[in-house]
Protein backbone atom coordinates (compact mmCIF):
# COMPACT_ATOMS: atom_id res chain seq x y z
CA UNK A 1 0.00 0.00 0.00
CA UNK A 2 1.42 3.39 -0.80
CA UNK A 3 2.15 5.44 1.83
CA UNK A 4 1.41 9.13 0.42
CA UNK A 5 -1.66 10.05 -0.09
CA UNK A 6 -2.70 11.42 -3.34
CA UNK A 7 -6.51 11.84 -2.31
CA UNK A 8 -7.51 12.37 1.55
CA UNK A 9 -11.43 12.33 2.19
CA UNK A 10 -11.92 13.46 6.04
CA UNK A 11 -15.21 13.19 7.35
CA UNK A 12 -16.67 14.32 4.53
CA UNK A 13 -20.94 14.33 4.36
CA UNK A 14 -23.27 15.62 1.70
CA UNK A 15 -26.87 16.17 2.19
CA UNK A 16 -29.21 17.26 -0.36
CA UNK A 17 -31.60 19.60 0.45
CA UNK A 18 -35.27 17.92 0.73
CA UNK A 19 -34.02 14.42 1.53
CA UNK A 20 -34.09 13.36 5.10
CA UNK A 21 -31.01 10.99 5.43
CA UNK A 22 -27.40 12.44 4.27
CA UNK A 23 -26.44 11.10 0.93
CA UNK A 24 -22.67 10.48 2.41
CA UNK A 25 -21.98 10.21 5.93
CA UNK A 26 -18.62 11.32 7.83
CA UNK A 27 -16.59 9.79 5.29
CA UNK A 28 -13.23 9.11 5.46
CA UNK A 29 -11.13 8.04 2.28
CA UNK A 30 -7.40 7.54 1.40
CA UNK A 31 -6.08 6.72 -1.99
CA UNK A 32 -2.46 6.52 -2.29
CA UNK A 33 -0.44 8.23 -5.17
CA UNK A 34 -0.58 5.63 -8.17
CA UNK A 35 -3.41 3.50 -6.81
CA UNK A 36 -6.48 2.79 -8.21
CA UNK A 37 -9.61 2.62 -5.80
CA UNK A 38 -13.10 1.39 -6.80
CA UNK A 39 -16.15 2.62 -5.27
CA UNK A 40 -18.67 0.00 -5.31
CA UNK A 41 -22.27 -0.43 -3.78
CA UNK A 42 -26.13 -0.52 -4.49
CA UNK A 43 -27.85 2.10 -5.95
CA UNK A 44 -28.18 4.92 -3.21
CA UNK A 45 -25.05 4.40 -1.67
CA UNK A 46 -23.30 7.68 -2.54
CA UNK A 47 -20.75 6.32 -4.21
CA UNK A 48 -20.94 9.08 -7.41
CA UNK A 49 -21.76 11.67 -5.14
CA UNK A 50 -18.75 10.79 -3.44
CA UNK A 51 -16.83 11.04 -6.75
CA UNK A 52 -18.15 14.30 -7.88
CA UNK A 53 -17.32 15.90 -4.72
CA UNK A 54 -13.61 15.15 -5.32
CA UNK A 55 -13.71 17.62 -8.13
CA UNK A 56 -16.63 19.82 -6.87
CA UNK A 57 -19.03 19.30 -9.22
CA UNK A 58 -21.42 18.04 -6.07
CA UNK A 59 -20.07 20.30 -2.99
CA UNK A 60 -19.59 18.58 0.07
CA UNK A 61 -21.95 19.90 3.14
CA UNK A 62 -19.01 19.06 5.69
CA UNK A 63 -15.47 17.68 5.94
CA UNK A 64 -12.36 18.15 3.81
CA UNK A 65 -10.97 17.26 0.73
CA UNK A 66 -7.56 16.92 0.31
CA UNK A 67 -5.52 16.77 -3.07
CA UNK A 68 -1.92 15.99 -2.66
CA UNK A 69 -1.94 17.57 -0.09
CA UNK A 70 -4.13 20.87 -1.60
CA UNK A 71 -7.34 21.72 -0.14
CA UNK A 72 -9.38 21.32 -3.19
CA UNK A 73 -12.42 23.52 -1.17
CA UNK A 74 -9.68 26.54 -1.64
CA UNK A 75 -9.09 26.46 -5.16
CA UNK A 76 -11.12 27.72 -7.44
CA UNK A 77 -13.69 25.14 -8.75
CA UNK A 78 -12.36 25.25 -12.29
CA UNK A 79 -8.44 25.30 -11.92
CA UNK A 80 -9.17 22.42 -9.77
CA UNK A 81 -11.20 20.42 -11.98
CA UNK A 82 -8.21 21.05 -14.98
CA UNK A 83 -5.78 19.42 -13.16
CA UNK A 84 -8.00 16.15 -12.47
CA UNK A 85 -9.31 14.23 -15.51
CA UNK A 86 -12.98 13.56 -15.83
CA UNK A 87 -14.64 10.87 -17.58
CA UNK A 88 -18.75 10.25 -17.15
CA UNK A 89 -21.11 6.89 -18.54
CA UNK A 90 -22.82 9.19 -21.04
CA UNK A 91 -19.63 10.21 -22.45
CA UNK A 92 -20.65 13.28 -22.66
CA UNK A 93 -18.39 14.42 -25.77
CA UNK A 94 -18.79 17.96 -26.95
CA UNK A 95 -20.40 17.29 -30.61
CA UNK A 96 -19.56 20.41 -32.19
CA UNK A 97 -16.11 20.11 -31.71
CA UNK A 98 -13.90 17.16 -33.38
CA UNK A 99 -12.14 14.43 -32.08
CA UNK A 100 -8.99 16.24 -32.13
CA UNK A 101 -10.81 19.31 -30.40
CA UNK A 102 -12.55 17.20 -28.12
CA UNK A 103 -9.42 15.73 -26.89
CA UNK A 104 -7.42 18.80 -26.80
CA UNK A 105 -10.12 20.63 -24.37
CA UNK A 106 -8.39 20.67 -21.11
CA UNK A 107 -5.12 21.68 -23.01
CA UNK A 108 -7.13 24.30 -24.78
CA UNK A 109 -8.41 25.54 -21.62
CA UNK A 110 -4.98 26.01 -20.26
CA UNK A 111 -3.54 27.69 -22.90
CA UNK A 112 -1.01 25.35 -24.17
CA UNK A 113 0.83 26.52 -27.85
CA UNK A 114 -1.03 24.94 -31.01
CA UNK A 115 2.08 22.74 -31.58
CA UNK A 116 2.46 21.41 -28.41
CA UNK A 117 -1.89 20.44 -28.32
CA UNK A 118 -1.29 18.87 -32.01
CA UNK A 119 1.70 16.74 -30.59
CA UNK A 120 -0.07 15.87 -27.55
CA UNK A 121 -3.43 14.89 -29.65
CA UNK A 122 -1.32 12.44 -31.78
CA UNK A 123 0.34 10.59 -28.80
CA UNK A 124 -3.22 10.26 -26.97
CA UNK A 125 -4.69 8.41 -30.17
CA UNK A 126 -2.08 6.11 -30.09
CA UNK A 127 -2.36 5.49 -26.16
CA UNK A 128 -5.92 4.75 -25.92
CA UNK A 129 -5.86 3.25 -29.58
CA UNK A 130 -7.90 5.08 -31.92
CA UNK A 131 -7.11 5.95 -35.40
CA UNK A 132 -5.87 9.04 -36.60
CA UNK A 133 -8.55 9.09 -39.14
CA UNK A 134 -11.25 9.56 -36.49
CA UNK A 135 -9.54 13.01 -35.42
CA UNK A 136 -11.34 14.96 -38.43
CA UNK A 137 -14.15 13.55 -37.74
CA UNK A 138 -17.17 14.52 -35.38
CA UNK A 139 -18.36 12.56 -32.08
CA UNK A 140 -21.58 11.70 -33.98
CA UNK A 141 -19.86 9.89 -36.58
CA UNK A 142 -18.18 7.25 -33.55
CA UNK A 143 -19.70 4.22 -32.16
CA UNK A 144 -20.05 3.92 -28.12
CA UNK A 145 -16.83 2.07 -27.86
CA UNK A 146 -14.81 4.51 -30.01
CA UNK A 147 -15.79 7.50 -28.29
CA UNK A 148 -15.58 6.39 -24.84
CA UNK A 149 -11.61 6.02 -25.35
CA UNK A 150 -11.98 9.74 -26.75
CA UNK A 151 -13.27 10.25 -23.32
CA UNK A 152 -10.89 8.48 -21.95
CA UNK A 153 -7.82 10.69 -24.18
CA UNK A 154 -9.93 13.66 -23.43
CA UNK A 155 -9.56 12.98 -19.44
CA UNK A 156 -5.92 12.58 -19.91
CA UNK A 157 -4.73 14.83 -22.13
CA UNK A 158 -2.99 17.63 -19.96
CA UNK A 159 -1.36 14.27 -18.12
CA UNK A 160 -3.03 14.95 -14.74
CA UNK A 161 -1.90 12.67 -11.55
CA UNK A 162 -5.96 12.06 -10.92
CA UNK A 163 -8.53 10.46 -12.65
CA UNK A 164 -11.92 10.36 -12.02
CA UNK A 165 -14.22 7.89 -13.59
CA UNK A 166 -18.07 7.56 -13.18
CA UNK A 167 -19.28 4.13 -14.61
CA UNK A 168 -17.14 4.84 -17.75
CA UNK A 169 -17.97 1.34 -19.27
CA UNK A 170 -21.14 1.30 -18.20
CA UNK A 171 -22.85 2.31 -21.65
CA UNK A 172 -21.45 0.08 -24.11
CA UNK A 173 -22.24 -3.93 -24.67
CA UNK A 174 -20.74 -6.11 -22.35
CA UNK A 175 -18.14 -7.23 -25.07
CA UNK A 176 -16.61 -3.67 -25.81
CA UNK A 177 -16.90 -3.48 -21.92
CA UNK A 178 -14.68 -6.27 -21.52
CA UNK A 179 -12.05 -4.99 -23.86
CA UNK A 180 -12.10 -1.60 -22.72
CA UNK A 181 -11.90 -2.91 -19.50
CA UNK A 182 -8.62 -4.71 -20.16
CA UNK A 183 -7.37 -2.28 -22.05
CA UNK A 184 -8.03 0.39 -19.40
CA UNK A 185 -6.42 -2.28 -16.59
CA UNK A 186 -3.09 -2.23 -18.90
CA UNK A 187 -3.04 1.50 -19.77
CA UNK A 188 -3.88 2.45 -15.62
CA UNK A 189 -0.10 -0.23 -15.20
CA UNK A 190 1.98 1.58 -17.46
CA UNK A 191 0.69 5.31 -17.07
CA UNK A 192 0.60 4.70 -12.93
CA UNK A 193 -2.35 7.61 -12.21
CA UNK A 194 -3.95 7.78 -9.24
CA UNK A 195 -7.65 6.86 -9.91
CA UNK A 196 -10.88 6.73 -8.46
CA UNK A 197 -13.30 4.77 -10.50
CA UNK A 198 -17.38 4.47 -9.53
CA UNK A 199 -18.98 1.27 -10.67
CA UNK A 200 -21.82 -1.34 -9.39
CA UNK A 201 -20.64 -3.85 -10.91
CA UNK A 202 -18.92 -6.17 -8.38
CA UNK A 203 -16.51 -7.99 -10.64
CA UNK A 204 -16.11 -4.87 -12.40
CA UNK A 205 -14.43 -2.87 -9.71
CA UNK A 206 -12.80 -6.43 -8.27
CA UNK A 207 -11.26 -6.36 -11.36
CA UNK A 208 -9.74 -2.81 -12.14
CA UNK A 209 -9.12 -1.87 -8.65
CA UNK A 210 -5.71 -2.32 -6.14
CA UNK A 211 -7.96 -1.66 -3.72
CA UNK A 212 -11.87 -1.57 -3.45
CA UNK A 213 -14.21 0.52 -1.18
CA UNK A 214 -17.71 -1.07 -0.71
CA UNK A 215 -20.22 1.74 0.55
CA UNK A 216 -23.63 1.20 2.04
CA UNK A 217 -26.87 2.93 1.52
CA UNK A 218 -26.27 6.40 2.91
CA UNK A 219 -22.63 6.57 2.15
CA UNK A 220 -20.58 4.62 4.94
CA UNK A 221 -18.02 2.57 3.72
CA UNK A 222 -18.52 -1.22 5.16
CA UNK A 223 -14.44 -2.38 3.48
CA UNK A 224 -11.90 -0.75 1.82
CA UNK A 225 -8.94 -3.53 1.08
CA UNK A 226 -7.92 -5.22 -1.73
CA UNK A 227 -10.29 -7.09 -3.40
CA UNK A 228 -8.31 -10.73 -2.86
CA UNK A 229 -8.33 -9.77 1.23
CA UNK A 230 -11.96 -8.66 0.74
CA UNK A 231 -13.08 -11.93 -1.28
CA UNK A 232 -10.69 -13.82 1.86
CA UNK A 233 -12.23 -11.92 4.54
CA UNK A 234 -15.42 -10.03 4.02
CA UNK A 235 -16.00 -7.65 7.27
CA UNK A 236 -20.21 -8.20 7.04
CA UNK A 237 -22.89 -9.67 6.46
CA UNK A 238 -23.30 -6.87 4.06
CA UNK A 239 -20.40 -7.02 2.13
CA UNK A 240 -20.07 -11.00 1.89
CA UNK A 241 -23.66 -10.55 0.32
CA UNK A 242 -22.76 -7.79 -2.22
CA UNK A 243 -20.14 -9.81 -3.20
CA UNK A 244 -22.17 -12.34 -4.10
CA UNK A 245 -21.58 -15.94 -4.76
CA UNK A 246 -18.43 -17.74 -5.99
CA UNK A 247 -16.32 -15.68 -4.11
CA UNK A 248 -13.55 -18.28 -4.20
CA UNK A 249 -13.60 -18.47 -7.69
CA UNK A 250 -13.41 -14.70 -8.13
CA UNK A 251 -10.35 -14.55 -5.96
CA UNK A 252 -8.62 -16.95 -7.89
CA UNK A 253 -9.50 -14.39 -11.00
CA UNK A 254 -6.91 -12.29 -9.25
CA UNK A 255 -4.57 -14.67 -8.64
CA UNK A 256 -2.13 -15.56 -11.40
CA UNK A 257 -0.51 -18.73 -12.08
CA UNK A 258 3.33 -17.05 -11.15
CA UNK A 259 2.25 -17.05 -7.43
CA UNK A 260 1.42 -20.70 -7.37
CA UNK A 261 3.05 -24.05 -6.96
CA UNK A 262 4.27 -25.46 -10.26
CA UNK A 263 5.51 -29.05 -10.66
CA UNK A 264 8.12 -30.07 -13.05
CA UNK A 265 5.77 -33.39 -14.60
CA UNK A 266 6.97 -36.16 -16.38
CA UNK A 267 9.72 -33.53 -18.83
CA UNK A 268 12.65 -34.40 -20.32
CA UNK A 269 15.15 -33.29 -22.99
CA UNK A 270 14.86 -34.83 -26.54
CA UNK A 271 18.57 -35.51 -26.10
CA UNK A 272 17.58 -37.75 -23.30
CA UNK A 273 17.29 -41.89 -24.28
CA UNK A 274 13.63 -43.46 -24.79
CA UNK A 275 14.18 -46.01 -21.53
CA UNK A 276 15.27 -42.56 -19.25
CA UNK A 277 11.71 -41.25 -20.98
CA UNK A 278 9.80 -44.49 -19.63
CA UNK A 279 11.63 -44.12 -16.15
CA UNK A 280 9.82 -40.76 -16.05
CA UNK A 281 6.34 -41.88 -16.94
CA UNK A 282 6.66 -44.57 -14.78
CA UNK A 283 7.58 -42.30 -11.88
CA UNK A 284 4.59 -39.89 -12.73
CA UNK A 285 2.37 -42.74 -13.71
CA UNK A 286 1.58 -41.48 -16.93
CA UNK A 287 0.95 -42.73 -20.30
CA UNK A 288 2.51 -39.87 -21.63
CA UNK A 289 6.13 -37.85 -22.32
CA UNK A 290 7.01 -34.21 -22.63
CA UNK A 291 9.71 -32.97 -24.80
CA UNK A 292 12.08 -30.13 -24.40
CA UNK A 293 14.89 -29.04 -26.36
CA UNK A 294 16.69 -27.20 -23.13
CA UNK A 295 14.21 -24.69 -22.00
CA UNK A 296 11.62 -24.56 -24.78
CA UNK A 297 8.71 -26.63 -25.15
CA UNK A 298 8.65 -28.84 -28.02
CA UNK A 299 5.69 -31.20 -27.60
CA UNK A 300 3.92 -34.33 -26.00
CA UNK A 301 4.45 -37.68 -27.47
CA UNK A 302 2.15 -40.88 -26.07
CA UNK A 303 4.23 -43.33 -24.09
CA UNK A 304 3.44 -46.36 -26.79
CA UNK A 305 5.38 -44.19 -28.94
CA UNK A 306 8.88 -44.87 -27.59
CA UNK A 307 10.82 -47.64 -29.14
CA UNK A 308 14.91 -47.65 -29.03
CA UNK A 309 15.60 -45.58 -31.45
CA UNK A 310 16.25 -41.84 -29.87
CA UNK A 311 13.84 -39.25 -28.64
CA UNK A 312 14.48 -36.92 -32.00
CA UNK A 313 12.73 -39.06 -34.61
CA UNK A 314 9.27 -38.56 -32.79
CA UNK A 315 7.01 -36.34 -33.56
CA UNK A 316 5.83 -34.03 -30.97
CA UNK A 317 2.29 -32.82 -30.84
CA UNK A 318 1.46 -29.74 -29.13
CA UNK A 319 -0.34 -29.11 -26.19
CA UNK A 320 -3.93 -27.77 -27.17
CA UNK A 321 -4.55 -25.58 -23.95
CA UNK A 322 -1.24 -23.22 -22.57
CA UNK A 323 -1.29 -21.04 -19.68
CA UNK A 324 1.54 -18.19 -18.89
CA UNK A 325 2.96 -17.31 -15.93
CA UNK A 326 0.45 -14.03 -15.57
CA UNK A 327 -2.68 -15.49 -16.76
CA UNK A 328 -4.83 -15.93 -13.17
CA UNK A 329 -5.47 -18.86 -11.52
CA UNK A 330 -9.07 -19.17 -12.67
CA UNK A 331 -8.31 -19.58 -15.80
CA UNK A 332 -5.72 -22.66 -15.03
CA UNK A 333 -8.45 -24.00 -13.09
CA UNK A 334 -10.58 -23.85 -16.23
CA UNK A 335 -7.72 -25.97 -18.11
CA UNK A 336 -7.27 -28.01 -15.45
CA UNK A 337 -11.18 -29.09 -15.63
CA UNK A 338 -11.62 -28.91 -19.03
CA UNK A 339 -8.33 -30.83 -20.21
CA UNK A 340 -7.79 -34.44 -20.95
CA UNK A 341 -4.25 -34.33 -18.65
CA UNK A 342 -5.57 -32.92 -15.63
CA UNK A 343 -3.01 -30.34 -15.33
CA UNK A 344 -2.09 -27.59 -17.03
CA UNK A 345 0.76 -26.68 -18.97
CA UNK A 346 2.58 -23.07 -18.51
CA UNK A 347 4.98 -21.44 -20.91
CA UNK A 348 6.24 -17.95 -21.41
CA UNK A 349 7.01 -17.27 -25.37
CA UNK A 350 8.12 -20.93 -25.44
CA UNK A 351 9.78 -21.45 -22.81
CA UNK A 352 8.47 -24.59 -20.29
CA UNK A 353 7.91 -23.37 -16.93
CA UNK A 354 6.08 -26.14 -14.95
CA UNK A 355 2.69 -27.41 -14.54
CA UNK A 356 0.18 -26.42 -12.29
CA UNK A 357 -2.46 -29.49 -10.91
CA UNK A 358 -5.48 -29.06 -9.37
CA UNK A 359 -4.36 -29.84 -5.93
CA UNK A 360 -1.53 -26.84 -6.31
CA UNK A 361 -4.62 -24.60 -7.04
CA UNK A 362 -6.94 -25.52 -4.64
CA UNK A 363 -4.29 -24.69 -2.00
CA UNK A 364 -4.28 -21.09 -3.01
CA UNK A 365 -8.09 -20.97 -2.70
CA UNK A 366 -7.71 -21.95 0.96
CA UNK A 367 -5.27 -19.71 2.18
CA UNK B 1 -60.13 52.23 -65.32
CA UNK B 2 -61.19 50.99 -69.10
CA UNK B 3 -61.00 47.76 -70.53
CA UNK B 4 -58.02 48.61 -72.44
CA UNK B 5 -55.85 48.62 -69.77
CA UNK B 6 -57.24 45.37 -68.27
CA UNK B 7 -56.80 43.40 -71.14
CA UNK B 8 -52.83 45.12 -71.08
CA UNK B 9 -50.17 42.40 -70.76
CA UNK B 10 -49.97 41.40 -66.78
CA UNK B 11 -46.50 42.94 -67.15
CA UNK B 12 -45.54 45.89 -68.58
CA UNK B 13 -41.98 45.69 -69.10
CA UNK B 14 -41.46 49.18 -70.41
CA UNK B 15 -42.62 49.78 -66.81
CA UNK B 16 -40.03 48.06 -64.92
CA UNK B 17 -37.23 49.45 -67.18
CA UNK B 18 -38.43 52.76 -66.64
CA UNK B 19 -39.02 52.64 -62.89
CA UNK B 20 -35.48 50.30 -62.18
CA UNK B 21 -34.14 52.92 -60.30
CA UNK B 22 -37.41 52.96 -57.69
CA UNK B 23 -37.43 49.48 -57.61
CA UNK B 24 -33.43 49.10 -56.31
CA UNK B 25 -34.45 51.59 -53.78
CA UNK B 26 -37.43 49.94 -52.46
CA UNK B 27 -35.34 46.86 -52.61
CA UNK B 28 -32.44 48.58 -50.49
CA UNK B 29 -35.26 49.51 -48.18
CA UNK B 30 -37.70 46.36 -47.48
CA UNK B 31 -33.71 44.94 -47.10
CA UNK B 32 -32.77 47.36 -44.27
CA UNK B 33 -35.93 47.45 -42.44
CA UNK B 34 -36.13 43.57 -42.27
CA UNK B 35 -32.30 43.59 -41.34
CA UNK B 36 -32.53 46.40 -38.78
CA UNK B 37 -35.85 44.56 -37.28
CA UNK B 38 -34.43 41.11 -37.03
CA UNK B 39 -30.64 42.30 -35.73
CA UNK B 40 -32.77 44.59 -33.03
CA UNK B 41 -34.75 42.02 -32.19
CA UNK B 42 -32.03 39.02 -32.08
CA UNK B 43 -29.91 41.62 -29.70
CA UNK B 44 -33.23 42.47 -27.25
CA UNK B 45 -33.91 38.59 -27.54
CA UNK B 46 -30.51 37.60 -26.80
CA UNK B 47 -30.67 40.07 -23.59
CA UNK B 48 -33.80 38.89 -22.33
CA UNK B 49 -33.30 34.75 -22.68
CA UNK B 50 -30.03 35.34 -20.59
CA UNK B 51 -32.31 36.93 -18.59
CA UNK B 52 -34.41 33.89 -18.50
CA UNK B 53 -31.91 31.60 -18.42
CA UNK B 54 -30.55 33.00 -15.28
CA UNK B 55 -34.04 33.76 -13.60
CA UNK B 56 -36.03 30.77 -14.40
CA UNK B 57 -39.21 32.79 -13.60
CA UNK B 58 -38.84 35.27 -15.97
CA UNK B 59 -39.09 33.35 -18.92
CA UNK B 60 -43.41 33.01 -18.25
CA UNK B 61 -43.72 36.47 -17.83
CA UNK B 62 -40.98 37.53 -20.81
CA UNK B 63 -43.01 34.93 -23.33
CA UNK B 64 -46.47 36.22 -21.75
CA UNK B 65 -45.25 40.17 -23.13
CA UNK B 66 -43.86 39.07 -26.34
CA UNK B 67 -46.71 36.69 -27.18
CA UNK B 68 -49.23 39.42 -26.25
CA UNK B 69 -47.16 41.71 -28.50
CA UNK B 70 -47.25 38.89 -31.19
CA UNK B 71 -51.12 38.96 -31.38
CA UNK B 72 -51.57 42.55 -31.78
CA UNK B 73 -52.23 43.28 -35.70
CA UNK B 74 -49.44 45.22 -37.27
CA UNK B 75 -51.80 47.64 -38.65
CA UNK B 76 -52.97 48.44 -35.62
CA UNK B 77 -49.54 48.83 -33.76
CA UNK B 78 -48.36 50.95 -35.92
CA UNK B 79 -51.11 53.22 -35.58
CA UNK B 80 -50.93 53.39 -31.86
CA UNK B 81 -46.99 53.95 -32.47
CA UNK B 82 -47.74 57.05 -34.47
CA UNK B 83 -48.38 59.38 -31.81
CA UNK B 84 -45.51 58.13 -29.86
CA UNK B 85 -42.79 58.57 -32.53
CA UNK B 86 -44.48 59.37 -35.66
CA UNK B 87 -44.71 58.46 -39.36
CA UNK B 88 -41.75 56.92 -39.70
CA UNK B 89 -39.24 54.58 -39.64
CA UNK B 90 -38.90 54.29 -36.07
CA UNK B 91 -42.34 53.50 -36.05
CA UNK B 92 -41.98 50.40 -38.49
CA UNK B 93 -38.65 49.10 -37.14
CA UNK B 94 -40.21 49.24 -33.64
CA UNK B 95 -43.13 47.33 -34.51
CA UNK B 96 -41.47 44.86 -36.74
CA UNK B 97 -38.64 44.15 -33.97
CA UNK B 98 -41.77 43.75 -31.83
CA UNK B 99 -42.93 40.68 -33.97
CA UNK B 100 -39.92 38.79 -34.08
CA UNK B 101 -39.43 38.67 -30.18
CA UNK B 102 -41.53 35.82 -29.18
CA UNK B 103 -39.86 33.20 -31.79
CA UNK B 104 -36.33 34.47 -31.20
CA UNK B 105 -36.86 33.94 -28.04
CA UNK B 106 -38.18 30.22 -27.98
CA UNK B 107 -36.21 29.15 -29.72
CA UNK B 108 -33.17 30.83 -27.93
CA UNK B 109 -34.57 29.07 -24.88
CA UNK B 110 -35.55 25.75 -26.51
CA UNK B 111 -32.13 25.81 -28.19
CA UNK B 112 -30.15 25.99 -25.06
CA UNK B 113 -32.19 24.14 -22.83
CA UNK B 114 -31.60 21.13 -25.55
CA UNK B 115 -28.20 20.92 -24.50
CA UNK B 116 -27.73 17.36 -23.11
CA UNK B 117 -27.09 17.28 -19.55
CA UNK B 118 -24.13 14.97 -19.91
CA UNK B 119 -22.31 17.86 -22.26
CA UNK B 120 -22.70 20.52 -19.56
CA UNK B 121 -21.56 18.04 -17.20
CA UNK B 122 -18.50 17.21 -19.31
CA UNK B 123 -17.31 20.45 -19.61
CA UNK B 124 -18.10 21.68 -15.92
CA UNK B 125 -15.68 18.09 -15.37
CA UNK B 126 -12.98 19.81 -17.92
CA UNK B 127 -13.10 22.87 -15.99
CA UNK B 128 -15.17 25.88 -17.90
CA UNK B 129 -16.20 28.60 -15.88
CA UNK B 130 -19.92 29.11 -16.02
CA UNK B 131 -19.62 31.97 -18.52
CA UNK B 132 -17.46 30.16 -20.80
CA UNK B 133 -19.17 27.10 -21.27
CA UNK B 134 -22.43 29.13 -21.49
CA UNK B 135 -20.41 31.24 -25.12
CA UNK B 136 -18.59 28.05 -25.85
CA UNK B 137 -20.97 25.22 -25.48
CA UNK B 138 -24.02 26.33 -24.88
CA UNK B 139 -24.58 28.46 -27.43
CA UNK B 140 -22.82 26.70 -30.44
CA UNK B 141 -24.92 23.88 -29.56
CA UNK B 142 -28.16 25.98 -29.62
CA UNK B 143 -27.35 27.54 -32.78
CA UNK B 144 -29.16 25.11 -35.24
CA UNK B 145 -32.21 25.76 -33.25
CA UNK B 146 -31.83 29.08 -33.08
CA UNK B 147 -30.97 30.01 -36.40
CA UNK B 148 -33.79 28.10 -37.37
CA UNK B 149 -36.24 30.60 -35.26
CA UNK B 150 -34.22 33.44 -36.81
CA UNK B 151 -35.38 31.95 -40.18
CA UNK B 152 -39.18 32.08 -39.39
CA UNK B 153 -38.90 35.24 -37.64
CA UNK B 154 -36.71 36.97 -40.90
CA UNK B 155 -39.52 35.29 -43.48
CA UNK B 156 -42.55 36.53 -41.28
CA UNK B 157 -40.72 39.98 -41.11
CA UNK B 158 -40.22 40.68 -45.40
CA UNK B 159 -43.91 39.66 -45.33
CA UNK B 160 -44.83 42.30 -42.47
CA UNK B 161 -42.61 45.12 -44.18
CA UNK B 162 -44.97 45.32 -47.16
CA UNK B 163 -47.64 46.06 -44.39
CA UNK B 164 -45.46 49.38 -43.59
CA UNK B 165 -46.21 50.83 -46.85
CA UNK B 166 -49.21 52.71 -44.86
CA UNK B 167 -46.46 54.72 -43.77
CA UNK B 168 -45.47 55.63 -46.46
CA UNK B 169 -42.48 52.95 -46.60
CA UNK B 170 -43.15 49.77 -47.18
CA UNK B 171 -40.19 48.52 -49.62
CA UNK B 172 -41.82 46.31 -51.94
CA UNK B 173 -45.17 47.02 -50.01
CA UNK B 174 -45.28 50.31 -51.50
CA UNK B 175 -45.40 49.07 -55.06
CA UNK B 176 -48.94 46.77 -54.18
CA UNK B 177 -50.76 49.33 -52.55
CA UNK B 178 -49.96 51.91 -55.12
CA UNK B 179 -51.13 49.05 -57.73
CA UNK B 180 -54.08 48.75 -55.82
CA UNK B 181 -54.76 51.51 -55.74
CA UNK B 182 -54.71 52.25 -59.55
CA UNK B 183 -55.49 48.69 -60.73
CA UNK B 184 -51.97 48.45 -62.18
CA UNK B 185 -51.13 44.78 -62.53
CA UNK B 186 -47.60 45.29 -63.07
CA UNK B 187 -46.80 47.43 -60.20
CA UNK B 188 -48.72 44.60 -57.90
CA UNK B 189 -46.95 42.13 -59.12
CA UNK B 190 -43.54 43.41 -58.53
CA UNK B 191 -44.07 44.05 -55.44
CA UNK B 192 -45.80 40.55 -54.91
CA UNK B 193 -42.84 38.10 -56.87
CA UNK B 194 -39.76 40.20 -55.15
CA UNK B 195 -41.52 39.89 -51.96
CA UNK B 196 -41.18 36.22 -51.93
CA UNK B 197 -38.04 36.16 -54.05
CA UNK B 198 -36.35 38.09 -50.71
CA UNK B 199 -38.12 35.87 -48.66
CA UNK B 200 -36.38 33.04 -50.23
CA UNK B 201 -33.17 34.26 -50.68
CA UNK B 202 -33.55 35.12 -46.68
CA UNK B 203 -34.38 31.70 -46.30
CA UNK B 204 -31.91 29.38 -48.07
CA UNK B 205 -29.29 32.21 -46.47
CA UNK B 206 -30.00 30.96 -43.27
CA UNK B 207 -30.08 27.15 -44.66
CA UNK B 208 -26.40 28.31 -45.46
CA UNK B 209 -25.62 29.85 -42.65
CA UNK B 210 -26.29 27.05 -40.50
CA UNK B 211 -24.43 24.63 -42.26
CA UNK B 212 -21.48 26.33 -42.36
CA UNK B 213 -21.82 27.20 -38.57
CA UNK B 214 -22.84 23.99 -37.47
CA UNK B 215 -21.35 21.52 -39.95
CA UNK B 216 -21.83 18.95 -36.95
CA UNK B 217 -25.27 19.10 -37.09
CA UNK B 218 -25.71 18.37 -41.28
CA UNK B 219 -26.17 15.10 -40.23
CA UNK B 220 -29.20 15.58 -37.84
CA UNK B 221 -29.52 12.75 -34.90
Amino acid sequence: MPSESMIRLADVSKSFPGSVRPAVTNLSLEVGRGEFVTLVGPSGCGKTTTLKMINRIIEPTSGQILIDGQDALATPAHELRRSIGYVIQQIGLFPHRTIAQNIATVPMLLGWEQARIDERVEELVEIVGLEREMLTRYPAALSGGQQQRVGVARALAADPPVLLMDEPFGAVDPIVRKRLQHEFHDLQERLGKTVVFVTHDVDEAIFLGNRMAILNVGGILEQYDTPTTILANPANDFVESFLGGERGLKRLGLLPVSGAELSWGPFVDVSSSPDEGRRVMEEHGVEWLGLLDGERLLGWVDGGALGTSGLEVLEPRPFLVTLSSDSSLRAALDAVVTGHARVAVVVDDGIYRGMLDLEAISEEITE
Amino acid sequence: MTWAQQSAPLVDWDWVARNWGQIVDRTWEHLTLTAVSVGLGLVISLALSILALRWRWAYGPITWVTGLMYTIPSLALFAVLVPIVGLNATNAVIALTSYTLLIIIRNLVAGIDGVSESVLEAADGMGYTRRARFWRMEVPLALPVIIAGLRIATVTTVGLVTVTAVLGLGGYGYFILRGLNTFFWTQILVGVVLSVVLATLFDIGFVWLQRFLSPWARRAR
